[in-house]
């Protein structure tokens, strides 16, 4: 166990915890924040993604004690209600399903936006590697290109 | 006034609340899909639907579960459609576990819309005619001569309004109609159109509570140690090391398996791995090999079982028929492998039980608990939470029961979380099987027997009433069930997600042997099922073959798409709904094959959400194609050799090609939607494959052919 400090979504917390603890059960288990999800725990889903700085990382496999003192930002902490442009989109074109894999698909992207803000369909397919089980692929493409026009 | 209800016996599920005007409303208003805009009024129930406050904000309740097939969205249309209200003064709230108030609470068939079509339809009726009633009373007219106008009710003659905020208060104190008005399919305002997902806002912003991030006062994560191969029993365990993990509280035997509780997920995940258990196998440890094996065994002996139909005589018309056609199709088990993966809040106390979570089927597993813990079903609350998917593994409740055992047992309220790992290699699964077909034509080409022999695991009967059943004179079909300890459940469009990629294809290989082409050669079997029906006919031939001419249409099927494209088709009449496919293949220099298209037309009665329904069909397919290609679940005396995602691959976006899809203009009742846009999908991929190489697909997963990219 270690006191490790931690800032999210601009706020600042201080939290008791195995250091090796990944940063994905930190952020839900004793910050609270849930709209960060566990689908596998390998970095293989997506779910769990979230910003380190302006790069988008897996939670699920990120050590706690590495991200001390780094700019973390959750789902809740890219907008205050939703208005980020690429949430307006993904609520316009309509993409969830079962919308369990939305926030971190919606964190990939973002981060995508970030470094490349007119993304091709190869670059799209390239960086949006999170599994969507419900199959909404085409639609958060379509709403990656909406955000990227709005944005 | 209680005489009054009883008469209702059609209009059970209104009579509840009908009375209880004044009520706030009570309980699980976390759910609720958006906030009010016009600050908070009082609220009155109208009934078991319909709740309108005294600002004429209108909430209205959703009693099915929704796993990601929109009836949260789509089952309070049809409501609101009758209700006459605006859309966007509606809110949704999520209805718990009530059979006084509504019935068939369950996510599975494709049955939510098909099973509330008219019950919610009169239920919205119903609410407004009470307000109606209420506005003529309050004019002292005759309700025949007022009328609703979006939330609000005019009288002809003066043309004086008044909204339902009003008059809810009345309302909500008067007799409930018996006889109401349903408008006619040509006035619809609401169904048929683009109607976002009503939980879209919550699910943007990470807001929206799933049953994974339960957490209450007092409560415990837990998690469970199993077997790690089926079929095994826990012998003995040593959890000293698994109590020395930080933040592992508690360590609890239940049964076969062996519980760890703590204060986070991780913590008591990273105590699950420390204990040391000792695991017996039992009689049967079989691995794929020997299932496949067994299953060529079983299917080269003449079926035993009583045929599940038989219509003419197979064997003569095999003797007797000009050309003859033998193939055989294999599936592996799949897991469903919901992205949230399983879990449940429990909270057992000696004076009853609360249960809430991701469940299909919540009655269900409520007598199931009642029964376990010796409590009367009264005592037990079941309250579901939008699922991260559902695909028919959360019809079962074994989940529930573990979480309800260990509350128990520890004495405390707990949310049980399975690992991802737990997850994919403790069932339950798509049974694997292998299906062997036989058929012949006549000196014609005509079609004139089919013989269908299965064996699978568990829960893997054929369709006996699938295509062509009905259009062959003589046609039979055989199904053997093999014994396994494998869990099996439903995995969406049951026995449908394989048996229309063997029929299909099967169909396909003989229309290439008589050198017919694949569209027209269904359409003529078709039309032998109108023309001369054999025994029961389940699909309706014309509908059938409206979506196939009209997805042939949209591919341009026999036109040329250009140099290395090549088309392959499928239909699949699947809860009450008519899908057909067309898949267009591209040939890459390498000779490898990417799956580029999929057309898709789909007959499923009148569309309540058109942006929901192309959204579950698209997803169908995708779903479709990405099990098709890719993903096995293989056993080695047992045990699952994948249990997470590395090692079974879903699809990606990568590998998802573009999709068109067309709805069949209708104002036929709507039927079945959550599945039926699965099972064309695998096989309009291996028949264009076959187009394109001349290798005909026979296994599932396609990938392992190595004729794809």
């Amino acid at each position: 166990m270690a006191t490790i400090n931690l800032t999210v979504n601009k706020k600042k917390y201080e939290v008791d915890a195995d250091p090796q603890m990944p940063l994905l059960w930190v952020i839900r288990d004793f910050i609270g924040l849930t709209g960060t999800k566990y689908g596998c725990g390998i970095a293989q889903c997506g779910a769990c993604t979230v910003h380190v700085g302006d790069a988008a990382v897996r939670s699920c496999t990120i050590p706690v004690e590495s991200v001390r003192d780094q700019q973390i930002t959750t789902i809740e902490g890219i907008s205050k209600d939703g208005e980020h442009p690429v949430q307006r989109a993904w609520e316009e074109i309509d993409v969830p399903q079962c919308g369990y894999c939305q926030s971190g698909q919606i964190m990939a992207a973002v981060a995508l936006l970030k470094s490349n803000s007119k993304p091709t369909d190869e670059d799209i397919n390239e960086s949006m590697t999170n599994i969507c089980r419900c199959g909404t692929y085409n639609r958060i493409k379509k709403a990656i290109k909406l955000a990227s026009e709005n944005g | 006034m209680n005489e009054q209800i009883t008469k209702l016996n059609r209009r059970d599920f209104i009579k509840i609340s009908a009375f209880t005007g004044g009520g706030l409303v009570l309980g699980f208003n976390v759910l609720s899909s958006c906030s009010p805009e016009r600050g908070d009024g009082v609220i009155h129930d109208l009934n078991a639907f319909v709740k309108i406050d005294t600002n004429g904000m209108v909430t209205l309740m959703n009693p099915n579960p929704e796993i990601g097939q929109g009836v949260k969205t789509s089952l309070p249309m049809l409501v609101a459609e009758e209700l006459d209200v605006d859309w966007k003064d509606v809110k949704v709230e999520q209805a718990g576990l009530d059979t006084e108030k509504y019935k068939r609470q369950v996510a599975g068939g494709s049955g939510s819309v098909r099973e509330s079509w008219e019950s919610f339809r009169e239920a919205g009726a119903t609410a407004r005619q009470l307000l109606i009633n209420a506005a003529a009373a309050e004019w002292s007219v005759s309700p025949n001569t007022c009328y609703t106008e979006r939330g609000m009710v005019v009288h002809k003659a003066t043309g004086k309004k008044i909204g339902y905020g009003q008059l809810v208060e009345k309302a909500a104190t008067m007799e409930v109609p018996t006889d109401v008005n349903i408008k006619p399919i040509q006035s619809f305002a609401i169904i048929g159109k683009r109607i976002p997902n009503v939980d879209n806002r919550a699910i943007v912003t990470g807001q929206y509570k799933y049953g994974i991030d339960t957490k209450r006062e007092g409560m415990r994560y837990a998690t469970l140690v199993r077997p790690p191969a089926f079929g095994q029993t826990l012998k003995s365990f040593d959890d000293a090391e698994a109590k020395k993990q930080p933040g592992v509280e508690q360590v609890i035997r239940i049964d076969n398996k062996i519980a760890v509780l703590g204060r986070s997920t991780w913590e008591v995940m990273q105590g699950a791995k420390k204990i040391q258990a000792e695991w017996e196998d039992g009689e049967s440890m079989e691995s794929t090999a020997d299932y496949q094996r067994n299953f060529k065994e079983v299917l080269s002996r003449r079926p035993t079982e009583t045929p599940q139909r038989k219509d003419g005589d197979v064997q003569r018309a095999f003797s007797g028929g000009a050309k003859v056609f033998e193939a055989m199709y294999e599936a592996p088990f799949l897991a469903h492998n919901t992205m949230e993966p399983m879990n449940f809040f429990a909270h057992v106390r000696p004076d009853g039980a609360e249960l809430y979570g991701p469940i299909q089927t919540p009655e269900g597993t409520r007598t199931r608990v009642a029964k376990l813990l010796d409590m009367p079903e009264g005592k037990v609350t079941v309250m579901m939470t939008r699922m991260g998917g559902g695909f028919g593994r959360r019809l079962m409740s074994d989940f529930v029961e573990e979480a309800v055992l260990v509350s128990n047992a520890a004495g405390v309220p707990v949310n049980l979380i399975w690992s991802r790992e737990d997850d994919m290699g403790g069932g339950y699964y798509r049974p694997m099987c292998t299906y062997q077909y036989k058929a012949a034509v006549d000196t014609d080409n005509k079609l004139i027997a089919w013989q269908h022999h299965s064996v699978g695991v568990t829960g893997n009967s054929a369709r006996a009433g699938s295509f062509p059943a009905g259009a062959v004179p003589n046609l039979q079909v055989n199904a053997h069930e093999y014994k396994s300890p494998v869990t099996t459940a439903p995995w969406r469009g049951p026995i449908h997600n394989f048996i229309a990629f063997s029929e299909q294809s099967f169909i396909d290989e003989i229309a290439h042997a008589i050198a017919k082409d694949p569209v027209a050669f269904r359409l003529e079997v078709l039309e032998q099922a109108k023309q001369h029906p054999i025994g029961k006919v389940e699909y309706d031939p014309d509908r059938f073959a409206g979506v196939i001419k009209k997805v042939a249409e949209m591919a341009g099927w026999g036109t040329s798409k250009g140099a290395n494209v090549y088309q392959g088709i499928a239909a699949q009449y699947s809860f009450n709904s008519y899908v057909a496919q067309v898949a267009e293949l591209v040939k890459q220099d390498d000779g490898k094959l990417k799956i580029k298209k999929i057309y898709c037309a789909v007959d499923c009665g009148i569309v309540v959400n058109k942006s929901g329904a192309e959204n579950v069909v698209e997803g169908g397919i995708i779903d479709g194609i990405g099990h098709a290609m890719y993903p096995e679940l293989t056993l080695t005396k047992g045990k699952p050799d994948q249990v997470n995602f590395n090692t079974y691959h879903m699809i990606q976006m990568r590998e998802v090609p573009e999709i068109e899809i067309q709805f069949i203009e209708s104002d036929i009742n709507p039927t079945g939607l959550g599945e039926p846009g699965l099972p064309p999908a695998g096989p309009a991929v291996a028949n264009a494959a076959f187009a394109a190489t001349g290798v005909r697909l026979r296994a599932q997963p396609f990938i392992k052919s190595g004729i794809f990219a």
